[in-house]
């Protein structure tokens, strides 16, 4: 039994825009998932539509086996939702909204209480509860947002950009919690533009583009299908008396760094032997773009360039 | 299982109508003072310096006369009001989405809204009571038909806030019923005159509105006097919630102005 199951969801909004093309997906129970694509790549409905707030057009989707259709009360009980806007009431505090999220799922008073106070003391709001909400920062307004969903434990936690526009520390920090109630069980689906965090958090991924998912396979096995990568060298001296180095491209970037990049079939060894033979200097080093970045670009810009229309 | 249901069920009701009535209450200046205010300054322009001149209708001293009308009237305003600003606040702070991302079932979610308002509309019916009881002797005549006429009047203008609430794109869109609709119709159903002093022709068409019924409904359960007969009014109001019930549902299934 898949945590989700997606088949053939299609959905086309009025005047026509088809925003998506017939999604099959599964996401297995315990998996912390990644959903990535570019802006309109329709990631967003998927998430609205398994949320019950977009109407599909066609297909199935099942949460932990219910049918979302059929089984509603049940489907919609396994879900937690964090939304990329936020969207609690701002005249509202804290530990109302939260309480009140409880409430909407059925929690008793003293249930509803009690995973409040958790919820809150691990995202550092607990000292925040009667704080009306608009008057919180911005990154207390997404751990908010994720205290709210997780109060009624959902077994499958859908995260839509949650480190949108927070600071790097918080970023990190919330990283860890999602890490740890991920161990504990609680199944992950996470869209993000920061592959670095898809990266470092997700087992398993699918790009999505143009309403069709494109890729669908484990972090690991996407980042060896990586044929080259490219890495920018700080150098001691100047990069144009540069010698040229066989087997490897060299693009200089400044006076003193340089762009190389290794093919899949070459190791960094291999390109430190080659620059010592020719007696460069490295004095530091760092990859030019995220290697699930580079392989990102790649997949939706070949699916795109296969969506065009012959000349 | 099922007990489960009910449960979860009245638990999600009981907390969409504890946050409707703790929203009122917490803005109490803009929600439930303006409406006593307003008709104070009723009672003494109206009913104090005009009525005077006025000299008595239906028997009555016209002060008695427009009360139960203007207790009416705040009650009217005042349910509509709170559901359609509510839930058009809800729908545009993205807020309602707490509520439709939940397993709360449709008909819980508009019973919490209308709880919100019947409670809005009964509360600043009871403290534009407390003022009339300043001005007028008010006897209550039939207390049953009283609390059920102003019970299901409230319950009628929440729904009616409701629908609104759910088509409503803009801020303009919230008030353009009141305005234009609401305010005009209750002022022309009864609430200042019987409609015993109009033409034959102009008492048929005010029959076509359905707040004379409810007025004189509500003015019969205090003083025991009415344009219309009491079944009637029972009749048209139960038709309107019925009516309006329905087509809730059906907007609120079909997700109309709230899934895309």
């Amino acid at each position: 039994m898949s945590a989700l199951r997606l088949r053939n969801l299609q959905k086309t909004y009025p005047g026509g825009i088809r925003a998506l093309d017939g999604i099959d997906l599964d996401v297995e129970p315990g998996e912390f998932f990644a959903l990535l694509g570019p802006n309109g790549a329709g990631k967003s409905t998927i998430i609205g539509i398994i949320s019950t707030l977009v109407r599909k057009t066609a297909g199935e989707v099942q949460i932990f086996g219910h049918d979302l259709d059929r089984e509603r009360w049940l489907a919609k009980s396994q879900i937690g939702l964090v939304p990329q806007e936020f969207n609690f009431n701002g005249f509202e505090t804290v530990g109302q909204i939260v309480l009140n999220q409880a409430g909407y799922y059925g929690l008793s008073r003293r249930q509803a209480r009690d995973r409040a106070e958790r919820y809150l003391r691990e995202l550092g709001l607990w000292s925040r509860r009667h704080t009306v909400a608009r008057t919180l920062s911005g990154g207390m307004k997404r751990r908010l947002m994720i205290a709210r969903a997780l109060i009624h434990e959902p077994r499958l936690l859908i995260l839509d950009e949650p480190t949108a526009g927070v600071d790097i520390e918080l970023r990190r920090s919330m990283w860890e919690f999602l890490r740890r109630i991920n161990d504990e069980g609680t199944t992950i689906i996470l869209t993000t533009h920061y592959l670095e965090e898809a990266e470092s958090l997700c087992r398993n991924i699918a790009i999505i583009d143009q309403g069709r998912i494109i890729e669908n396979t484990d972090v690991r096995s996407l980042l060896r299908s990586l044929s080259t990568e490219t890495f920018i060298l700080d150098v001691r001296g100047h990069v144009a008396d540069m010698p040229t180095i066989e087997g490897f491209p060299i693009v200089p970037v400044d006076e003193s760094s340089l762009e190389v990049s290794i093919s899949a079939e070459q190791t960094l060894s291999d390109l430190f032997r080659a620059l010592d033979r020719a007696g460069v200097e490295v004095t530091s080093m760092k990859n030019k773009a995220n290697r699930l970045e580079e392989l990102f670009v790649r997949l939706v810009e070949n699916n795109t360039d296969s969506q065009r229309e012959p000349a | 299982m099922l007990n489960g249901y009910i449960t979860r069920t009245f638990v999600a009701l009981r907390t969409i109508a504890f946050k409707e009535t703790h929203r009122y209450l917490r803005i109490w200046a803009q929600t439930l003072l303006p409406p006593v205010i307003t008709m104070t300054l009723y009672f003494v322009i109206f009913g104090n310096l005009i009525g005077s001149r006025i000299g008595p209708m239906e028997g009555y001293g016209y002060m008695e006369f427009i009360a139960p009308g203007l207790i009416m009237m705040s009650v009217i305003t005042n349910a509509y009001a709170n559901v359609v600003s509510s839930f058009f606040g809800a729908k545009f702070q993205g807020h309602i989405e707490e509520i439709l991302v939940s397993p709360t079932p449709n008909y819980t979610i508009l019973l919490g809204y209308l709880a919100g308002g019947v409670g809005r509309g009964l509360l600043t019916g009871l403290l534009v009571t407390g003022v009339a009881t300043f001005f007028a002797d008010l006897n209550i005549h039939s207390p049953l038909i009283t609390l059920s006429v102003v019970f299901l009047t409230a319950l009628l203008f929440s729904i009616g806030g409701f629908i609104n609430g759910v088509f409503a794109r803009k801020f303009d869109d919230v008030a353009i019923v009141p305005t234009f609709v609401l305010t005009p119709l209750t002022y022309l159903g009864g609430v200042f005159y019987t409609i015993s002093l109009l033409p034959a022709l102009w008492q048929n068409v005010s029959l076509a509105n359905p707040i004379l019924y409810m007025v004189n409904a509500f003015r019969y359960g205090i003083l025991g006097a009415s344009d219309i007969p009491i079944g009637t009014a029972y009749l048209i109001v139960g038709a309107f919630i019925i009516a309006g019930g329905s087509v809730s549902m059906m907007l609120l299934n079909r997700g109309v102005g709230l899934r895309h």
